[in-house]
């Protein structure tokens, strides 16, 4: 089996692993819908009263809501990714299984990571944000190369958010209870990616700082693609730079933390 | 006979609250043997919660007002919702783990024990950290209350515990009511956070931002404006966006009341819906 095939494979997986739970899946829907339709609600208040805000216009401003909603799951922004799993396994020491495998951890998971995105961006993302645009009044594009740029900017997010977790993931190597990391970690992309608020409202130094930090990539970039206040390739440009660093730097704290690796009982 | 069934339903309930009260120590004593780990997610907890502040003073650091309510204002019902949800989710949050109960057929040894099963599932896993909820919302609502300039009379002050207590009771309700939908549902425990989580998110911001359905099916049909938006207006003096008559302000007890007996129904429903994994 090639290589590129062992990881399709993985990918598939992924993806076959969550379009299993159909009824979470349903719930989550319904979830995000509600979610969305409390914050559109707020959103509008806060464009009523400053018309223009952040360079975007009301309509802008309710359709960002709606993609927040649809890919919160998909970039995994309050968790619900594969990190806990991965902790889990370095903890009990399973991850010595992943390791003897002959494939890369790094790319392993990350696989599985796109398969499981990608199932919920069709599972979970596309229904609650087809229902705001039904509902409320939305700005978009209608061509055709705009929505492409959108899904390789969201592509490019699912890879930042899977670099962001994945270190995240690998300091259980030498905490072994990684559960508060990983919780502050999902407040800080939550509130560093625009899903708490856009980036561009942010006010002065504090927006120009969280624009710059790579959890931008994740839902600022790729709504600021599809509502057309960015340039698609400058923005494929920053995201495709965090994710080279971000993966690189967990290729280094990866075989860091190989070296050090005790299975622990057996 | 009536009597006596009288006798034996008080009773139940003093079983259950007596029950309720000793699992619940049972989990502080156990929380308490990893006093570094639950003051880590305490605080995380507060974060987590005060996040969605954080959202509304990154609002007001572009605006004066939002919905016609100034940054004082919309801190007490943010405050006067955290408090009530913090409360109610401190006490039976845990109940959104029924879902995985049923599933994994663990309910069955609940179901044996001479105790009220609401009782058990409510104190299952009690989580003190939960205080930080509560902390972050009493914090919020002091803001509000040092701040703002409230016209104080002895029924706005009487108002105050009353509604924090109906408040509870509500997000109580809806959260039994929410575990009795899992007996049918199992995986979609998701579904209740839109309710629980949505409901207190919702409450943050006043009644006139929302639409006017919107605050309809929260006023008449879930009555989660009772929790705050109803008897806050009357104590900031502010008029609510239907049209109702003024001493509705102080019904939440009632309502409450109704919304427990009604969530009680609804889990009664769904216990004897129960069918075990057999596993």
């Amino acid at each position: 089996m090639g290589t590129g095939r062992l990881y399709a494979a993985v990918a598939v997986g992924g993806f076959r692993r969550y379009a299993t739970y159909r009824a979470a899946t349903a719930a989550g829907v319904f979830t995000n819908t509600v979610f969305g339709l409390i914050l559109v609600y707020t959103y509008l208040a806060l464009w009523d009263e400053r018309p223009q805000l952040g360079g975007y216009d009301q309509a802008q401003a309710v359709t960002y809501v709606w993609l927040g909603q649809a890919l919160l799951s998909t970039l995994a922004i309050g968790g619900g990714g594969f990190e806990t799993e991965l902790m889990e396994r370095i903890r009990t020491g399973d991850v010595a299984i992943d390791l003897y495998r002959p494939a890369d951890l790094q790319l392993w998971w990350l696989a599985g990571d796109l398969g499981r995105a990608l199932f919920q961006l069709l599972g979970r993302g596309v229904l609650p944000f087809a229902f705001g645009a039904l509902v409320f009044d939305v700005a978009l594009p209608s061509d055709p190369a705009t929505w492409g740029a959108f899904l390789v900017a969201v592509l490019l997010g699912m890879v930042v958010s899977f670099g962001i977790r994945y270190l995240v993931a690998l300091s259980a190597f030498w905490l072994l209870d990684g559960t508060g990391v990983a919780q502050m970690a999902w407040l800080l992309s939550f509130f560093c990616s625009g899903m708490l608020l856009p980036l561009n409202v942010f006010p002065g130094v504090l927006g120009e700082i969280v624009r710059a930090l790579p959890w931008s990539s994740m839902l600022q970039a790729p709504a600021d693609v599809l509502l057309g206040q960015a340039d698609p390739l400058g923005t494929f440009l920053f995201q495709g730079a965090w994710a080279v660093a971000l993966l690189a730097a967990g290729r280094l704290v990866q075989s860091a933390a190989t070296r050090r690796v005790v299975v622990q009982g057996g | 006979m009536g009597d006596i069934g009288h006798v034996g339903q008080t009773g139940r309930v003093a079983d259950g609250l007596r029950a309720y009260r000793l699992i619940v120590a049972m989990w502080i004593k156990s929380t308490m043997a990893y006093r570094a780990s639950f003051v880590m997610t305490t605080v995380g907890n507060f974060a987590a919660t005060a996040l969605d502040f954080v959202a509304i003073l990154l609002m007001f650091s572009r605006v004066d007002a939002l919905g016609g309510y100034t940054l004082p204002e919309i801190a007490f019902l943010y405050g006067l919702s955290g408090v009530a949800f913090g409360l109610a989710d401190l006490a039976i949050g845990s109940m959104d783990r029924l879902g995985r109960r049923v599933r994994d057929g663990t309910l069955d040894t609940l179901l044996v024990r001479p105790v009220p099963v609401l009782a058990q599932v409510a104190a299952d896993r009690f989580g003190l950290r939960r205080l930080g909820r509560v902390a972050q919302g009493a914090l919020v609502l002091g803001y509000a209350l040092a701040t703002l300039d409230i016209d104080w009379t002895p029924q706005k002050v009487l108002l105050m515990p009353v509604m924090l207590l109906s408040g509870a009771a509500i997000f109580c309700a809806v959260f039994v009511a929410g575990a009795a939908f899992q007996f049918v549902a199992q995986d979609a425990s998701e579904v209740q956070n839109a309710f629980t989580y949505g409901g207190t998110t919702l409450l943050q911001y006043p009644p006139t931002v929302f639409g006017k359905e919107l605050v309809r099916g929260v006023t008449f049909v879930l009555p989660l404006a009772f929790v705050n938006w109803l008897p806050a207006s009357y104590i900031l003096g502010r008029p609510y966006p239907l049209d109702l008559p003024q001493w509705v302000a102080f019904t939440p007890p009632l309502v409450a009341v109704a919304c427990c007996a009604l969530a009680g129904l609804a889990w009664r429903a769904g216990l004897k819906t129960y069918r075990s994994t057999g596993s």
